[in-house]
């Protein structure tokens, strides 16, 4: 019998990150929308709450929760924020290649940090020329002894400008073939945060370019193998990443059917609430359907992960389908909500705008069906 | 070693309060229709057990009667930080009124073993009546403070606690044991972390039944409840716009007329 309940401590999981969320995260959303900037003191409460240590194991000062646990947190700060559950989301994808392909000493130098939100992580892997084919990187590097010299630009890196450690991958400039992972750390020389985007939602997470002119990186640095840095980067972002994106989409798919019936049973039109017409209650069941769907697909993947079984295609398909919903579900709950849904004031405008970066981040929906009918031939 | 014991009630989330339903038989809650969640002053009573024992070498059970449902919120308090947890639930503790209630809860911290404090929230979001806490500490022969919104002292078995009343408040110099409900004013109660629900795991969870307390079904439940509901209403809310016609002085005396006439002034 397959057991579709979540257990009495995984609603626990949930009721504690709903209850961040709404007490420590929602009251700076519209300072976030307005300014555009990551807000500090919801960074600080996400490393206080936990939240950074959810995936570290509990030997290097994390909580070994997991996936599953990893996707509740999400969905729920993404009901709230989407901006603060993708920069969340981000933290984890830069912690992964630790947790997975890092030295024993790699794990203890970094990982505490990073699991009390003392340290901030990211991942750099897009570039302008490639980041669902990241063998178009040309971030380059060389070896000089022990160390190696990084060159390039990356692009649309989440948490750019905030993060302190971030795993980036780079091509060796004699191999064309060979890749390498690398941890960079903020302040290295050679190495810096430049341009920051002013993207159309998420609004309160950052997302910007980074710059290695003659970066010098120790070789303690190097994650995994020389040359093996493709496998550790994808390795994160094929489960990590989409597995993050769909807790993001979820937790927006749920905002936007929340705000939906809310608006609709207290809007009175021809003297009844507009839930009364079926063409509303068609809108909320498709939203319902899809948020059941997405969750059902979602934490399904969720569980294969935990059970250290290879989720990257089954996310591809979560991701695809959350995503690509939630936009469907944004916008029909600002159909519902008609003029008001156009205002800022009423936050389904921001569903909108957040649920149209849900795509492309993490690989777009076109790209998830390359992966996905390439897992069908295959 | 401080023993406190925090009495928690599982009542149906108040933020669902529209979907709360009245059996209009039993006239008890139906409170299988809305979620239950940890009575929200009750959060504050756990706050107040949380921080002595920061300050102390203290001992907390969190102790509630209820449906089996209602362990997830005794479970909550362990992820809280309450030592254990123990859920008086069995059928005959059914619809009890708030003497049935404090009698059952008094039973259990009597076979618990002495106490040294035992803090209630000031009511409940459903019941609201705000008599368990008390009746508890006159079962027990034990004082009680009501409304506490400060501790000001509580080094040593002399506590002095400030209590509020209507339009002041209450200095009062209390011997332990005791019993305290508290107001939300006491403390703001900590948020549910992660790790303080993996550590819940390693806690337990005793379950006592009608025979576990030696007490007869007579005296609990519905049966054992002085209390008789005999009529409930629900209220309407209802909008209407009215205007009002005339010269000022006439509208400001209409107003005042429909003010008095409403109960409102």
């Amino acid at each position: 019998m397959i057991d579709f309940t979540f257990t009495e401590e995984q609603e626990m999981f949930r009721k504690a990150a709903r209850e961040f969320a709404e007490t420590q995260v929602a009251p700076k959303v519209a300072e976030m929308e307005t300014t555009g900037e990551v807000c500090d003191e919801v960074v600080k409460a996400l490393g206080e709450a936990e939240m950074m240590a959810l995936t570290i194991p509990e030997e290097y000062g994390g909580l070994g929760l997991g996936y599953t646990a990893r996707l509740i947190a999400l969905e729920e700060i993404s009901k709230v924020s989407v901006g603060t559950a993708m920069m969340l989301q981000v933290f984890a994808l830069g912690i992964e290649p630790i947790i997975k392909f890092g030295t024993e000493e790699q794990k203890k130098k970094y990982l505490p940090a990073l699991a009390k939100g003392e340290r901030l992580a990211s991942t750099a892997v897009t570039e302008a020329t490639g980041g669902s084919d990241p063998t178009g990187i040309r971030t380059s590097y060389r070896k000089e002894g022990n160390d190696y010299i990084l060159n390039g630009r990356k692009c649309f890196i989440t948490n750019s400008h905030i993060a302190d450690t971030i795993t980036t991958l780079a091509k060796d400039n004699e191999n064309p073939k060979a890749y390498s992972t690398f941890i960079l750390e903020k302040g290295m020389d050679g190495f810096k945060p430049t341009h920051k985007e002013h993207k159309l939602g998420m609004r309160g997470c950052n997302t910007g370019e980074l710059a290695f002119e003659n970066c010098r990186v120790s070789g303690e640095n190097l994650v995994g193998e020389e040359g093996k840095g493709m496998r550790v980067a994808l390795g994160a972002i094929g489960d990590v990443g989409r597995g993050g994106m769909v807790g993001c989409a979820l937790g927006l798919q749920a905002a936007c059917l929340e705000a939906s019936v809310k608006f609709a049973t207290e809007r009175i039109l021809y003297g009844k609430p507009i839930s009364n017409l079926q063409t509303i209650q068609n809108k909320l069941a498709e939203m319902k359907i899809d948020l059941e769907a997405g969750r059902l697909l979602g934490y399904r993947a969720a569980a294969i992960q935990d059970k250290g079984g290879r989720s990257s295609n089954e996310f591809a398909v979560a991701k695809y389908f959350t995503t690509e919903a939630a936009q469907k579900a944004a916008k029909m709950a600002v159909d519902i909500h008609g003029g008001y849904g156009c205002m800022e004031e009423y936050a389904v405008s921001r569903y909108l705008r957040d649920s149209f970066v849900l795509g492309p981040s993490a690989g777009t929906s076109d790209i998830m069906k390359v992966i996905i009918a390439r897992w069908v031939l295959s | 070693m401080m023993n406190i014991v925090v009495c928690v009630k599982a009542v149906p989330d108040p933020q669902q309060a529209c979907n709360i339903k009245i059996d209009p038989v039993t006239k008890t809650l139906m409170r299988c229709e809305v979620p239950l969640v940890l009575n929200p002053l009750d959060k504050n009573a756990m706050e107040a057990a949380l921080e002595l024992k920061e300050q102390f070498d203290a001992y907390i059970t969190a102790l509630s009667m209820g449906p089996p449902d209602a362990e997830a919120i005794v479970r909550e308090c362990l992820a809280l930080g309450a030592d254990q947890g123990i859920l008086l639930s069995h059928r005959a503790f059914a619809g009890a009124d708030a003497y049935a209630t404090a009698y059952t809860l008094a039973t259990a911290i009597t076979k618990i073993g002495p106490v040294d404090v035992v803090f209630c929230g000031m009511a409940s979001s459903d019941g609201s009546t705000e008599w368990v806490g008390p009746e508890i500490a006159t079962f027990l022969d034990l004082p009680v403070v009501t409304m506490v919104e400060e501790i000001v002292e509580c080094q040593g078995p002399q506590w002095k606690v400030k209590a509020s009343l209507a339009h002041g408040y209450r200095l009062m110099q209390v011997q332990l044991p005791a019993v305290f409900t508290v107001t939300r004013e006491l403390n703001t109660p900590r948020a549910l972390v992660f790790s303080g629900i993996i550590k819940a795991r390693k806690k337990s969870i005793v379950r006592w039944g009608i025979d576990d307390l030696g007490v007869t079904s007579d005296a609990v439940g519905l049966k054992g409840s002085p209390t008789i509901v005999s009529k409930l209403s629900t209220t309407e809310s209802k909008r209407a716009v009215e205007i009002l016609t005339g010269t000022r002085e006439e509208k400001a005396a209409q107003l005042l007329q429909k003010l008095v006439d409403s109960g409102v002034v």
